[in-house]
């Protein structure tokens, strides 16, 4: 199957390659699966005392679609605020990206990685005020 | 031609509709079907005849192949029970089974150069594999929890899919 150009670029130089400490309360991780082609994808951020996310990487087994969106989340999330990031949608990561119809769940996986990372930071910042 | 039967595709070989399957009788079943709808034997008949014997032909090998496929002939089970499995759907998978995945696939990363961990990680992969078809079949045919077979039959795609790319690591060792 053809990449386009961006998908290429992010999957022959990933950004943000890596993993933050999972038991850091700043640190919220995102785990999401797609059981359609057996992709799994771990995004993770680091959130300033100002709700702000400082940092963001991200562990990709799965296809060129997948490692390029998820790569493509972690430039695009850094420096916004939680519910900026949150706002990120998979329309724009698969139109970015030229993602063909058959690669859009790669986009709509990588949204849900957002979005689960954030409900880890946010369970853990819950609990932490709890105790 | 007829539509496929309420039955699905066991019925064709008068089999239960369940994801525990007697292989012999699958054989053995498709055998005599094949034998009397084969093209070959269609060949004296009138052109019509001959398209439909065809038609019976391919639908037997379609149905066959997908009964001998453990996950094809569950997805199959869990679709004429009503519960399709609508993979392409992104649903959500527990952490621990995704933590999990994750950490089957950096092992696999690691013992790409390492035949010992390779096989190590192979049986690992292919025992959690026998258990998840194990939990299925309970899920699917001793409870008739369908939702809960469907849960299994999609961790057990994840866990396919990583012991093709075990396979694969290794034809690429032994070369």
């Amino acid at each position: 199957m053809a990449y386009s150009e961006k998908v290429l670029d992010h999957y022959e130089n990933p950004r943000n390659v890596g993993s933050f400490d999972k038991s850091d309360e700043h640190v919220g991780t995102g785990m999401v699966g797609a059981p359609a082609c057996g992709d799994v994808m771990k995004l993770q951020i680091k959130v300033n005392e100002a709700g702000v996310i400082e940092d963001a990487c991200f562990k990709t087994y799965g296809c060129g679609s997948a490692i390029a969106s998820s790569s493509l989340v972690t430039e695009w999330v850094k420096g916004k605020s939680i519910e900026e990031a949150l706002a990120i949608k998979n329309s724009q990561i698969a139109e970015e990206l030229a993602l063909p119809p058959v690669k859009i769940h790669c986009s709509v996986l990588a949204e849900d990685a957002i979005r689960a990372a954030v409900d880890d930071y946010r369970k853990k910042q819950a609990g932490g005020e709890e105790q | 031609m007829t539509d496929l039967p309420e039955q699905g595709h066991f019925a064709l070989f008068a089999l239960p509709v369940r994801f525990r399957l007697d292989e012999a009788a699958l054989a053995a079943a498709w055998r005599t079907l094949q034998a009397q709808f084969h093209p070959d034997r269609a060949a004296h008949l009138s052109a019509v005849e001959q398209r439909r014997a065809l038609q019976w032909a391919t639908r037997i090998n379609e149905a066959y192949n997908v009964l001998r496929d453990p996950l094809a002939r569950a997805a199959h089970v869990l679709e004429l029970n009503g519960v399709p499995l609508d993979l392409e759907r992104n649903a959500a998978m527990p952490p621990e089974f995704l933590m999990q995945q994750m950490q089957w696939r950096e092992a696999l990363e690691e013992a790409r150069t390492d035949a010992g961990a390779l096989d190590a990680l192979a049986r690992e992969v292919a025992a959690a594999a026998q258990a998840q078809q194990d939990a299925l079949a309970r899920a699917c045919d001793d409870q008739q929890d369908y939702a809960a077979a469907a849960q299994w039959l999609r961790r057990l795609h994840f866990t396919e899919r990583l012991r093709a790319e075990i396979g694969r690591v290794r034809t690429a060792q032994d070369c």
